[in-house]
């Protein structure tokens, strides 16, 4: 058991050194490797990087989109399949999860491309909200479903055999006591959707760049500790998020 | 609900109770109103690029890079080639190489884990948190150790144990390491899992019965946990084998996998058809593998549909 715990600690060490080292070289007063000193140099310099407002801004906006649409329709879908079993949707969602990101980045544009045939469109944040929401779906119905599973569902039916429509019951009954269920998935897609960049760099269009493809760009060029301060904002961020969603799922 | 009298004319009394009665809209159709957006959004934004890749992979390279008529089978013939079939095969020998360094590295922590009591689940949220955030970043941070004057070359020659920097990025080794780094907690979870619903009682009667820890083990415990194995292998597999930014950013170009080879045909070689034909392949191969380890193990191993 000693020589467990002392394998279990050098294996959280290979899960947060790589990230603790990059958070702590953004702090770092050279640009080098070697340690010179304390300094906030690297975050003055990325306020100052005219690409960042503009990519973040476009990172939000397609976060909170493809969360809000993603998370309403997960959510009526996971109730949905709670109630009665529809095995054509869930191998979708269930093949849709398990497909290569890069197979659904590319078919996705082959959609686009296809579509743009007949329709006075180009790709841009349209394009890149409407992928995230296809991405994001299965794991909303996941989180959701999770919490479905730990209701007692006489309640619902009382209510039905009270007379209740079932949008009624869904409302009125059901939905007060999922919301915890619903806010983790939101808090989940929105991370998922702010993280990804194989997606998004394939269907993104000239006026849609994101935090992610930024990022992507700069690390292709070469290392800069502007980069590791992004990255720590990101990193830390993000990491609060799931915390919360986590939270949430064991309230 | 009967709107109309006998002879067809409007009935007014009918009418009007049921007016005063629908307050709340009565769906004929039940639960499957409430799968209607998801419905929408899967036929439109997953199996309809599906269908359209299918189609391309089935059509001719246009002249600009577009696709075009007439029909044909070249393209799936052109994954024989054997400059594509190697990369093919790489991949999958990198994925199972990945996947078996998984099992191994993942496998003692999971038995840590499921022994440590009350701290389980605080274990097993330290293993999944950095997998939710930001894959790129965390491919990223391991660039940042392994360039040249990266961190661990600039430790190794402060030391003086090195005097040049060892090549320790863009190549297979590197993207193995990022792969195993990447998808560790999606082995430790199903690993977890099945430790969990473990029957104590065999473990306690082998060990009772003399075995030393390790035998107990070795041929207790790890036999009854084969589902889990199996599970974890196939969900570190597949995206693996479909991996596209791992071998980018920490192979290089020197070292790449079938993700690259489409996205490369999607993009700068335009050749739209023969990367539909290589995204279906992959697209399968993934498929036939999951389905036959599905099979296997059966419900075991926690590879059921998690709805």
């Amino acid at each position: 058991m000693r020589l467990l715990a002392l394998y279990a600690a050098a294996a959280y060490l290979f899960l947060y050194l790589p990230l603790a080292v990059l958070a702590i070289f953004s702090f770092n007063d050279s640009r080098f490797s070697e340690w010179t000193g304390f300094s906030w140099r690297w975050y003055r310099a990325l306020a100052a990087d005219p690409r960042l407002i503009p990519c973040t801004l476009n990172s939000l906006l397609i976060g909170l989109s493809a969360t809000v649409l993603a998370t309403a329709a997960g959510t009526l879908a996971a109730y949905g399949l709670w109630k009665r079993r529809h095995p054509w949707l869930a191998a979708s969602l269930y093949l849709s999860l398990l497909s290569p990101e890069i197979v659904t980045g590319v078919s996705l544009l082959a959609l686009y491309q296809w579509m743009f045939r007949y329709l006075d469109l180009r790709l841009g944040l349209h394009t890149v909200i409407l992928a995230h929401v296809s991405f994001c779906v299965p794991y909303v119905v996941i989180v959701v479903m999770s919490r479905l599973k730990t209701m007692d569902p006489a309640l619902e039916e009382a209510a039905l055999d009270l007379g209740a429509t079932e949008w009624r019951a869904f409302w009125q009954v059901t939905l007060p006591q999922l919301w915890p269920g619903v806010a983790a998935a939101a808090l989940l897609a929105f991370t998922i959707s702010f993280d990804d960049f194989v997606i998004t760099s394939l269907v993104a269009g000239v006026d849609s760049e994101t935090l992610p493809m930024l990022i992507y760009s700069s690390a292709r060029r070469g290392i800069s500790p502007a980069l590791n301060a992004i990255s720590t904002v990101i990193v830390v961020l993000l990491s609060a998020l799931i915390l919360l969603s986590e939270r949430l799922r064991e309230s | 609900m009967r709107l109309l009298s006998r002879d067809g004319a409007p009935d007014g009394r009918t009418w009007l109770k049921t007016k005063t009665r629908m307050r709340w809209p009565r769906l004929a159709a039940g639960p499957t109103v409430f799968l209607l957006p998801a419905v929408t959004i899967q036929l439109l934004l997953f199996a309809a690029p599906l269908v359209i890749v299918v189609a391309y992979s089935f059509l001719t390279r246009g002249p600009y890079g577009g696709t075009s008529l007439p029909f044909t089978l070249e393209n799936y013939a052109r994954l024989w080639d054997p400059l594509y079939a190697r990369i093919l095969l790489r991949s999958i020998a990198l994925a199972a190489l990945a996947t078996l360094l998984c099992l191994v590295l993942g496998l003692p922590l999971a038995v840590y884990i499921s022994r440590s009591g009350s701290r389980k689940g605080l274990l097993l949220q330290l293993v999944m948190l950095p997998f939710w955030t930001s894959f790129l970043i965390r491919t990223y941070a391991w660039i940042f150790l392994l360039r040249d004057t990266g961190w661990i070359n600039h430790l190794l020659i402060r030391w003086g144990w090195i005097s040049s920097p060892l090549p320790l990025l863009y190549h297979d080794g590197a993207v193995v390491l990022g792969l195993v780094y990447g998808y560790l907690p999606f082995m430790v979870l199903p690993l977890f899992a099945t430790l969990e619903r473990l029957d104590r009682r065999f473990v306690e009667a082998a060990a009772d019965l003399g075995a030393p820890p390790w035998r107990v083990f070795w041929e207790v415990t790890l036999p009854l946990c084969r589902p889990g194995v199996w599970a974890g292998s196939i969900l570190v597999f597949i995206p693996c084998l479909g991996a596209y930014l791992t071998p980018d950013l920490l192979g290089g170009g020197k070292s790449i996998m079938v993700g690259n080879l489409v996205q490369n045909q999607f993009t700068s070689a335009r050749d739209w058809p023969f990367g539909a034909a290589l995204s279906l392949a992959l697209m399968a191969l993934s498929l036939i593998l999951l389905v036959a380890v599905r099979r296997a193990v059966g419900r075991a191993g926690g590879l059921e549909d998690p709805w």
